[in-house]
């Protein structure tokens, strides 16, 4: 198991309700887990704990075995890589630079980066397909590119786990499903994949496990089959949905229009 | 970097001192500066080995700091438009120099520890003060917190000068004014004791500095001890702004004009920044005491008027950009 969660409660004021109540969460080598939730449900919060960036009132995390807060970050970064919600750049740098900041970690302060950190970048920018981009100033980049780039960075830290939060946010169609595509290989390729996202079907199509928050508490975990049903997700969006099944076998939510009724075909699986 | 760049940098740095050498109230000819460095009997060795030497490479190392200060400041707090003079440090540190001239502390090793204690102290108040809600930096409240902190150091210390009868605060008002009128061999021996440990802590972790400047998060992410970087920075700014305006007083803008125009011509990550910085940094300010020397000779400007002339329409000039 490289991250784990086991009944952690964060609770962000004393006066407040918990922002993660009690929450268990596992991600293994070539897994893949999507955590969903509506807004506020506590999913970034859940990502802040497995990283050690909030304390916890109670419950442990660990990551590769060892509580999370016994690391030092250099180390932690060799086994974790992170792309967050939103990163803005205040004074630009090219791809290249950007991306071999993720070799931070594994380089002395006054050394200079080897074949070996060199190597890193190429590979990263290959596999998200952005090496005609290396020398390109980040702050000419598209929404889409400048994603790219992070889980680049992320993944010249040579990590075993990727953790994402929100990574299709504001992207069009086609990037959210490349970007999807390159997590699900980077997955098969043997990283633990941990992502947070708004997209059910996306996380139905790619993920092998989905956890559903809501409210700090995790409401179901399993495969996309047994997380995504229709009453569970009505209840917990306070939305009526309908739940299809894609040719694939992954079940697929339609949000239903007010008073919409579902049909047969429209029914949980 | 390009090899033609570094080298007009080379030229730029020894011209600038040469001129530094050559330029002031009696101007001497560079032969006669040449003379004087090597011969002690050349005819103007005293004028530039007692006087304009020590001046020249205490101006040189004091740009350079400040210089360095500013870059590392803007890291940290992911503005371009931070540095020691607007955030309040370095009027905390004339502070705490006068308050050590006003109680008769004032020997010369004295003076940049109270500056020290001055800047440490405006430092955490102005990172107090803009903390949002209590927890969250706002890089712009923490600007308008700092001239805040800065117009109350300043008026504490007309009231100290105003009210000291200590017989060196009367000189402490064209002191703070910013100038290398009293550079002395001793002040740089002083300046260069208290600046040389932060100026290498910081060039040190120059590669954290780059994480810091992603935000807090991303630098986490990445491998960065972030609370432990941002209080050496922060530790190491105050030393060196309290170097400097023990030894030449107040002088402004020198962190917020120098690493603005390194980073447009270079676009450099912090480790080749800051190196850069020090060296463009030292001959800004070699330059900007040149001016003061020779603008209205045989009076002479205070250092930091010629600073502030070129780095307030730099500021407005920012300024607009990132409220853009």
């Amino acid at each position: 198991m490289i991250l784990e969660a086991q009944g952690v409660t964060v609770r962000y004021r004393r006066s407040q309700p918990a922002a993660l109540d009690g929450v268990s969460c596992q991600v293994s080598g070539s897994e893949l887990v999507a955590v969903v939730g509506p807004n506020g449900s506590g999913k970034t919060t859940l990502v802040r704990a497995l990283l050690g960036l909030v304390p916890l009132e109670s419950g442990s995390v660990t990551v590769d075995e060892r509580p999370v807060d016994s690391w030092p970050r250099r180390s932690l970064a060799q086994v974790v890589g992170v792309v967050g919600q939103q990163e803005e750049a205040v004074f630009p740098l090219s791809v290249a630079e950007t991306v071999m900041l993720g070799r931070y970690a594994r380089l002395g302060p006054l050394s200079a980066p080897g074949a070996a950190d060199r190597a890193a970048v190429q590979r990263a920018l290959e596999r998200c397909d952005i090496v005609g981009l290396a020398q390109r100033p980040i702050d000419t980049l598209s929404g889409g590119e400048w994603k790219r780039v992070r889980v680049a960075r992320a993944l010249a830290q040579e990590p075993r786990a990727l953790v994402l939060d929100e990574p299709t946010a504001s992207l069009d169609v086609r990037h959210e499903m490349e970007l999807f595509e390159l997590i699900r290989q980077l997955v098969d390729a043997g990283l633990a994949g941990l992502v947070i996202t708004h997209h059910l079907n996306l996380a139905a199509r790619f993920a092998h496990r989905i956890v559903l928050l809501d409210r700090g508490a995790v409401v179901a975990t399993g495969t996309p089959l047994e997380v995504l049903r229709r009453e569970t997700l009505s209840r917990v969006f306070e939305w009526p949905v309908a739940v299809t099944t894609w040719s694939d076998g992954s079940p697929q939510v339609v949000p239903l229009r007010a008073g919409e009724v579902t049909t047969s075909r429209g029914g949980s699986p | 970097m390009r090899p033609f760049r570094l080298g007009l940098l080379g030229a730029a740095v020894i011209a600038s001192l040469l001129l530094g050498l050559s330029a002031g109230a009696v101007a001497l000819p560079l032969g006669e500066v040449w003379a004087g460095l090597w011969h002690a009997d050349a005819a103007g060795a005293a004028i530039v080995r007692d006087l304009r030497a020590p001046r020249v490479i205490l101006a040189f190392m004091v740009g350079g700091s400040l210089g360095i200060c500013g870059a590392a400041l803007q890291a940290m707090i992911r503005n371009p438009l931070a540095e020691p003079y607007l955030l309040g440090l370095s009027s905390g540190a004339g502070l705490g120099a006068v308050i050590a001239i006003a109680s008769r502390a004032g020997s010369p090793w004295a003076i940049p520890a109270a500056a020290f204690a001055g800047a440490l102290c405006a430092v955490a108040l102005v990172y107090r003060l803009s903390l949002v809600s209590g927890r969250r930096l706002d890089p712009h409240v923490l600007l308008l917190s700092g001239v805040v902190v800065g117009s109350f150091a300043g008026a504490l210390m007309s009231a100290i000068m105003v009210l000291s009868d200590a017989p060196g605060v009367r000189n402490a008002f064209l002191w703070l004014l910013g100038g290398f009128g009293t550079a002395s061999w001793q002040a740089l021996a002083v300046f260069t004791a208290y600046a040389s440990v932060p100026l290498a802590l910081l060039v040190y972790h120059a590669r954290s500095l780059d994480l810091i400047a992603l935000g807090d998060e991303p630098a986490h992410h990445l491998g960065a001890e972030v609370d432990r970087i941002r209080r050496m920075v922060y530790l190491c700014t105050a030393l060196l702004t309290a170097a400097s305006v023990a030894t030449c007083g107040i002088i402004g803008f020198v962190g917020l004009v120098v690493p603005h125009a390194v980073r447009t011509i270079f676009r450099p990550l912090h480790r080749t920044l800051l190196p850069l910085v020090f060296l463009v940094g030292g001959c800004f300010l070699v330059l900007a005491d040149v001016v003061a020397r020779i603008a209205v000779r045989p009076l002479e400007l205070p250092v930091g008027v010629i600073t502030a002339l070129i780095g307030v329409p730099l500021f407005a000039l920012l300024l607009r950009r990132t409220l853009a």
